[in-house]
């Protein structure tokens, strides 16, 4: 059984999902991590599929004139059943738009062994926002870090916070 | 108590730098900041459908608050419509997360998690009275909301997480 990278953009309307998801139920694929949202009126999904069908077969299957699919082969045992062994933050940065604001802030966090393990941006009006989960070494001096985060949305007028997430394990 | 009529300013939209600053205490006897206060309740009584706001909101860096939750279908106390004036959070119990917008911040939400059950004290403007009030529910969270922008803080910098922004889909957020 493998495992197929799916990526599903389209003009969002009702029932896009169901019809995704529908055809892969379909083909017998299993639908393992996915995620969705809506960039722009455009919807966009992002599927780690199993099943017997190879990525060119599921590519063929979920084919629609008004989606764009692509589909690709992944290694199974790469990405299943790694625990995180960092410490988990959140980011949050806003402040007027203006090009290179990821770029500059992930910079930063690759600097120091950072993995952004998510991530949301969004533009309205002037205001552009992004949140960003933040996986770190354990080993990272946070508060340098901070620092240098500051240091750089100073120079990109933009505020930043840059704080531990705080589960409720129960 | 006679306060002057309250002008009707224009809500800031982030980004905008007062948004980000601390406010100043001020002394709720001062005439100024009476204006000040007739001005927020003004100001708020003409977004109908917003339940507070914050002086650095109307572009007074200066700590006071307006709110009225009287209404909102996920409101159970209701303190009045108010203003206060140098505001604190005495006691925060409870806490819950809730999807919150702001009049400044345009077509977006955020799950955020508050204290449902509050003690605030102040000061009234005008006499200078103290004022204590104990909240719950939606008039908790949004007058911590508020308080929030006194110290320049957004709903954006208590998101837990990046799943947790959202676009906004309806007006009955706080």
């Amino acid at each position: 059984m493998g495992l197929s990278a799916v990526t599903v953009l389209g003009v969002d309307r009702p029932g896009v999902i169901a019809a995704v998801t529908g055809s892969l139920a379909d083909c017998g694929a299993n639908i393992q991590d996915s995620t969705m949202t809506l960039l722009g009126g455009h919807v966009a999904m992002m599927l780690l599929v199993s099943g017997d069908l190879s990525a060119e077969e599921l590519c063929k299957h979920l084919c629609a004139p008004e989606l764009v699919v692509t589909a690709s082969a992944v290694e199974a045992r790469r990405y299943f059943g790694r625990r995180p062994t960092g410490l988990g933050y959140v980011l949050t940065v806003h402040g007027p738009d203006r090009p290179g604001i990821i770029s500059a802030i992930s910079a930063v966090l690759a600097s120091v062994g950072g993995n952004i393990t998510g991530m949301s941006t969004r533009l309205t009006g002037r205001l552009y926002v992004l949140i960003a989960d933040v996986e770190l070494p354990e080993e990272v001096d946070v508060a340098g870090l901070m620092r240098r985060l500051a240091t750089v949305g100073s120079g990109l007028e933009s505020e930043i916070t840059f704080r531990p997430v705080e589960p409720d394990l129960l | 108590m006679t306060w002057p009529d309250g002008i009707v300013r224009g809500v800031l939209d982030a980004p905008h730098p007062l948004l980000s600053a601390r406010a100043q205490q001020v002394d709720p006897t001062d005439p100024r900041v009476v204006a000040a206060a007739a001005d927020l309740l003004a100001t708020l009584r003409s977004e109908p459908r917003t339940a507070g706001l914050a002086a650095p909101q109307i572009g007074l860096s200066w700590r006071l608050i307006a709110f009225d939750a009287a209404g909102h279908p996920k409101g159970r106390s209701w303190a009045g419509e108010l203003v206060v004036v140098n505001p604190r959070l005495a006691e925060a119990s409870r806490w819950r997360a809730g999807r919150e917008g702001c009049v400044s911040i345009a077509d977006l939400t955020g799950d955020v998690r508050r204290a449902t059950r509050i003690t605030v004290s102040g000061s009234l403007p005008d006499t200078g009275d103290p004022v204590t009030i104990e909240a719950d529910a939606f008039e908790a969270r949004c007058i911590q909301h508020q308080l929030d922008h006194l110290d320049g803080v957004l709903f954006l910098d208590r998101v837990p997480g990046a799943l947790s922004l959202h676009r906004r889909l309806h007006r009955c957020d706080a």
